[in-house]
């Protein structure tokens, strides 16, 4: 069997250090896989306590940890698959305040967040502190992933210089996701966090892959990285993360929840 | 001129669950005005007031960026295929 795939992780996996930013439906699933690949240190940041709501996609909670710290309950679960890892909790809000001490000691960021300011605070840290991250969302029927390297390949800003409203955007806690299809997602950025570890293959880099779950169909989009990218084009104009502010217009999200 | 156009799963209930429709027109421009005639509605939810497109939508034809290409001027071959992608936050 090929050592990339079999029991026992490769050293560039064994000495990884991956940050999972969101214990929700996309990081439980990505921190799931990483401790089993044998990801030596996994980092888990999340503020919030696990809720009922949770558990229909969030797949390291069961009904005993209702009210727990999610990243406490996360720790307890994956140190059970392999005491081995070193697994640090981190149960506070990502914000621009905290990214830099946050970000600094991992080889890889997966954004596993659920709103859209933070995905592109996490973009922004990460294209500045120069850290390789996947984002990925998902909501309804519908997900997108795209791994990012930073100043190598394209950005989420080289895709949308202006991040949308938070309030433009549903998210899954007010739409709904299946939860199995957030899962996928989460699965996916895993393996990328994993090959950029080990250096195997190709990353998702400059293409959006989209998965439909009503049709069962994947798709990829070319992303390009633009030269007139804020962040990370020839001329950026952002040296600094900050928060994302919000807007009055709403649309995607208006009356949609009820799919 | 025909293009196909993917609507996102948050969009087809204009399209009566269609994941692909028809959609007239030489520009993309022209094609989004087609789109709302055959399905009232669609267009607000990918222009605002002033005919841009929204900051959260992105639109691509033939896997290419329409933003890299000319907007809403690009124009539209007969079966060219436009995907709307709206930026999707959840987790």
């Amino acid at each position: 069997m090929d050592e990339a795939v079999g029991y026992a992780p490769r050293p560039g996996v064994r000495n990884g250090k991956v940050l999972v930013v969101g214990v929700g439906g996309l990081g439980c699933p990505a921190a799931l896989a990483l401790a089993r690949a044998g990801v030596g240190t996994i980092g888990l940041i999340d503020p919030d306590v696990v809720e009922l709501s949770n558990l229909q996609r969030q797949i390291l909670y069961a009904v005993p940890d209702l009210g727990r710290p999610k990243v406490h309950a996360a720790r307890e679960k994956l140190l059970r698959i392999n005491p081995a890892l070193s697994v640090m909790s981190h149960q506070e809000r990502l914000g621009a305040e905290n990214l830099s001490v946050l970000f600094q000691d991992y080889d890889f960021i997966i954004d596993g967040t659920d709103g859209i300011a933070t995905k592109f605070l996490i973009n922004d840290g990460a294209v500045l502190m120069r850290k390789p991250f996947s984002y990925a969302g998902a909501v309804q029927f519908q997900g997108q992933t795209l791994t990012v390297l930073p100043r190598i390949s394209s950005c989420l800003r080289c895709w949308f210089p202006v991040p949308p409203a938070e309030d433009e955007v549903p998210t899954c806690q007010e739409s709904g996701v299946i939860g199995s299809l957030v899962g996928s997602m989460g699965l996916i950025q895993a393996t990328e966090a994993v090959k950029y570890l080990s250096g195997d293959g190709e990353l998702l880099t400059d293409r959006l892959l989209t998965y439909d779950a009503l049709t069962s169909r994947w798709r990829e989009i070319r992303v390009r990285r633009s030269r007139q990218c804020p962040l990370c084009g020839e001329s950026p104009t952002m040296a600094n993360f900050h928060s994302v502010g919000r807007t009055q217009e709403t649309v995607c999200s208006r009356g949609d929840a009820e799919m | 001129m025909g293009a196909r156009v993917r609507i996102p799963t948050p969009l087809r209930r204009f399209t009566g669950g269609a994941e692909e429709v028809s959609a007239d027109g030489v520009t993309i421009a022209a094609v989004v005005d087609n789109l709302e005639q055959r399905h009232p509605g669609l267009k607000e939810r990918l222009c605002d007031e002033a005919g841009k497109v929204r900051r959260f939508v992105n639109i691509f034809v033939n896997g290419d960026d329409i933003r890299f290409l000319n907007n809403l001027e690009t124009t539209i071959k007969d079966g060219d295929e436009v995907s709307i992608v709206p930026a999707i936050a959840g987790g």
